[in-house]
């Protein structure tokens, strides 16, 4: 988020400490979001409960509660376990997060960085999280951790195939791999040249977006695939020895990474900054963009988690299944008739 | 022509004894993995060691006694009223279903008999206790594959059933309730309405559950085909109640048994299924609670007036003899076997309790399988610890 055409030129150093304290607050303002939103309040409502409603109004401070809870722990670690690795997992987790959010832009000229191989930059930097999940499975020296986080790379290993397939078709629609010109691509758009709304790949990419939100929900090791966390069989994976802190750490990780999955996919379906019926090189757009992209970040979580709380999990097995056998060749097929009708069109 | 043969013979040999020696080479060493006693699926203390060959386990041994507290023993040093206070908590989500097999021993033993309007009232609690038992299974279930929802819905409508079963007998968990010769109280006013409109929302419970859970095309991936039991097999290994009844056994102690309850004299049916897997265990259960539903709305309507208690001794002395009575609980069949040498206290008791012989037959059921499986076919056969350790 460099230039908002300020009056004051600002100092390199200047400009990297509010670059910083922006992506904290990328990476933070959904997590937070997200979890009181949908984890305490919707789950809650779907429930038939109230959730939490002692810490401020309607529960809104019990995010505060939480974290705090959390920093007060000791930092437990097992005696058998490789510390090191133990110790580092969690923040390799959020390395990936951090890094994936770069790549995000929020209005004609927000942006972290903006370069021609964002796309593939993205879904490069999100399969980093594999490794930090390996990483607390097997440094934690407890069999529910093993068989978690082996579980967890198989998974993540598989889904980050349709993942990337997915957003092949977008990238042919578009013609670019750069994230902000997909943007453009979908705000200057016509569909059979009307241009009222420009023209959301959501309509000509739909099955791409359908593949997508699974593949996140796999990402994210979300029910209906959270067998890497399935708390009634192996306690809770990969997580089972972390407490206190390092706990906290893999929880924002885990619900950021949510959010900022759920704003890649509004970026790639639903036009992302964009609101329609504006001009997209307007410089208002840097100031209502991100607002425009949280609400579309929030629609698309809804869907993510609507389906954690209502479905129950697949087995690791047929979870592979779902994965090569119909995610695989459905998004083979999409990227084929995108190019087909990219040519013909 | 011989010769042909036996080379082909040779080289089959020789094929076979070349692919064991890679799986020799290649074999790992198994895992042994303790589910449990301190485990989120066993609903308090059950431990099974399981082999693992990966994922794939080999052998199960389930290993019981963790919460053992000795009700049987007990039993011998308190008197006859007494005991339903500890039976109580065998099976503590429906209890007043422990307490009636008890009394109906001792019943025997005294030759005596519950007067009509207690042994309705009787029946209508003791599926009462059904419902409150099986609707929790019906949410829990769900949990042990991983959806969070139902679980809640399956307590939110238990509570209405519990408020019930307390406005009756004054506890919601141990009722404490019934008596030798009949029941401690009669029903308060306007219980009746109060439960219809109770049953009702059991009614759409189920159909809740039946959208919810039984629709969902990733609970019949889970379950179907998963964790079969044949007929014989259950039978062999003492598996009762809706266990074996979704293994295609139409057997019914309710219907067959004949005992001092008054299920025969309403209009329901016993459910079976031919698949004997955890969704086949899931399903039957549901209908159970439809049925049970059932019962008590034609109980509520026919229920006759009249006294509540026998005629009974202020001091109850039991004749010296023996008796066995079992009844179709919610978990299966539960018996008491009492012992009396015309004493104040049982001489000898001995329970025989459904979720002791159901995880029996883990070590044969779970071999093979993956561990997720283990947790839906646990789940699935449904045992309640207190019920398995007495």
């Amino acid at each position: 988020m460099t230039v908002f055409n300020l009056a004051i030129e600002l100092a390199y150093w200047q400009q990297t400490v509010i670059r910083s304290v922006l992506a904290l607050v990328a990476v933070l303002l959904p997590a937070g979001t997200l979890v009181y939103l949908y984890l305490f309040k919707m789950m809650s409502f779907m429930q038939s409960r109230l959730g939490p409603m002692e810490a401020g109004p309607y529960g809104s401070l019990q995010l505060l509660a939480e974290v705090g809870k959390f920093l007060q722990k000791e930092d437990l670690y097992p005696r058998a376990a490789d510390r090191v690795v133990f110790k580092a997992a969690p923040f390799v987790v959020l390395a990936s997060t951090f890094l994936l959010v770069l790549v995000l832009p929020a209005g004609p000229d927000a942006w972290f960085i903006n370069i021609d191989t964002g796309v593939f930059l993205a879904l490069a930097v999100s399969s980093i999280s594999v490794i930090g999940i390996l990483m607390a499975g097997w440094g934690s020296a407890s069999k529910y951790s093993l068989i978690g986080g082996l579980r967890a790379a198989g998974q993540l290993v598989a889904y980050e195939l349709p993942l990337v397939l997915a957003v092949m078709g977008v990238v042919i629609q578009a013609g670019t791999l750069n994230v902000q010109e997909i943007v453009l691509a979908q705000a200057n758009g016509e569909i059979f040249g009307w241009g009222g709304i420009g023209n959301p790949f959501l309509i000509t990419q739909f099955l791409g977006f359908i593949i997508f939100l699974v593949a996140v929900q796999a990402e994210l090791t979300q029910p209906p695939f959270d067998m890497p966390v399935a708390e009634s069989e192996i306690v809770t994976g990969y997580l089972t020895e972390y407490t206190g802190m390092r706990f906290l750490l893999f929880f924002i990780g885990e619900f950021a990474t949510a959010g900022i999955f759920s704003a890649l996919a509004a970026t790639f379906f639903l036009g992302g900054w964009y609101f329609p019926g504006l001009d997209p090189t307007d410089n208002l757009f840097n100031l209502l963009g991100p607002v425009v992209l949280i609400g579309k970040m929030l629609l698309v979580s809804f869907l993510i988690f609507w389906f954690r709380f209502t479905y129950p999990r697949f087995r690791e097995d047929q979870l592979q299944q779902l994965a090569w056998k119909v995610l695989v060749p459905l998004s083979l097929l999409n990227i084929v008739a995108t190019g087909v009708l990219k040519v013909i069109f | 022509m011989n010769l042909e043969a036996s080379t082909q013979q040779l080289s089959y040999i020789a094929n076979q004894a070349s692919d064991a020696r890679v799986n020799i080479e290649l074999e790992t060493e198994g895992m042994t993995l303790n589910l449990g006693p301190q485990h989120p699926a066993t609903h308090g203390t059950l431990r099974i060691i399981v082999r693992l060959d990966g994922e794939q386990v080999i052998s199960a041994e389930p290993v019981m006694g963790y919460m053992h507290r000795g009700y049987e023993k007990l039993s011998e040093v308190r008197t006859y009223p007494q005991v339903t206070t500890l039976v109580n908590r065998i099976d503590w989500l429906g209890s007043f279903a422990n307490e009636v097999p008890f009394i109906l021993a001792a019943e025997r033993l005294m030759e005596v008999e519950a007067p009509p309007r207690a042994q309705w009232i009787r029946t209508a609690l003791f599926e009462l206790s059904r419902i409150a038992n099986v609707v929790l299974f019906l949410g829990d279930m769900a949990v042990q594959l991983g959806a969070t929802t139902p679980v809640f819905y399956a307590f939110r409508d238990r509570e209405f059933v519990l408020n019930q079963i307390e406005s009756v007998t004054g506890g919601r968990f141990h009722p404490n309730f019934d008596r030798i010769g009949g029941i401690k109280d009669d029903l308060p006013k306007g219980w009746i309405q109060e439960t219809k409109d109770v049953l009702a929302r059991i009614h759409s419970f189920c159909d809740e559950m039946q959208d919810l859970v039984v629709g969902n095309e990733i609970f019949q991936t889970r379950t179907r085909g998963i964790g079969i039991i044949p007929a014989d097999v259950g039978l062999s290994y003492g598996l009762s109640g809706a266990n074996i009844r979704s293994s295609g056994v139409d057997w019914d102690l309710r219907r067959d048994g004949g005992v001092g309850l008054i299920h025969d004299q309403l209009d329901w049916k016993v459910w079976t299924h031919p698949d004997g897997d955890s969704f086949a265990r899931y399903w039957v259960r549901l209908q159970e609670v439809r049925e049970s539903c059932k019962m008590v709305d034609q109980i509520l309507d026919g229920i006759p007036s009249g006294p509540i208690m026998a005629k009974v001794p202020r001091i109850i002395k039991v004749p010296a003899g023996e008796a066995y009575v079992e009844t179709e609980n919610p978990l299966g069949i539960m018996g008491y076997y009492i012992v009396s040498k015309g004493d104040l206290v049982p001489y000898r008791v001995k329970i025989r309790s459904a979720s002791f012989n159901n995880v029996s037959i883990t070590p044969w059921v779970l071999k093979g399988v993956y561990v997720p499986d283990v947790i839906s076919i646990l789940a699935s056969l449904y045992f309640i610890l207190g019920d398995i350790d007495r």
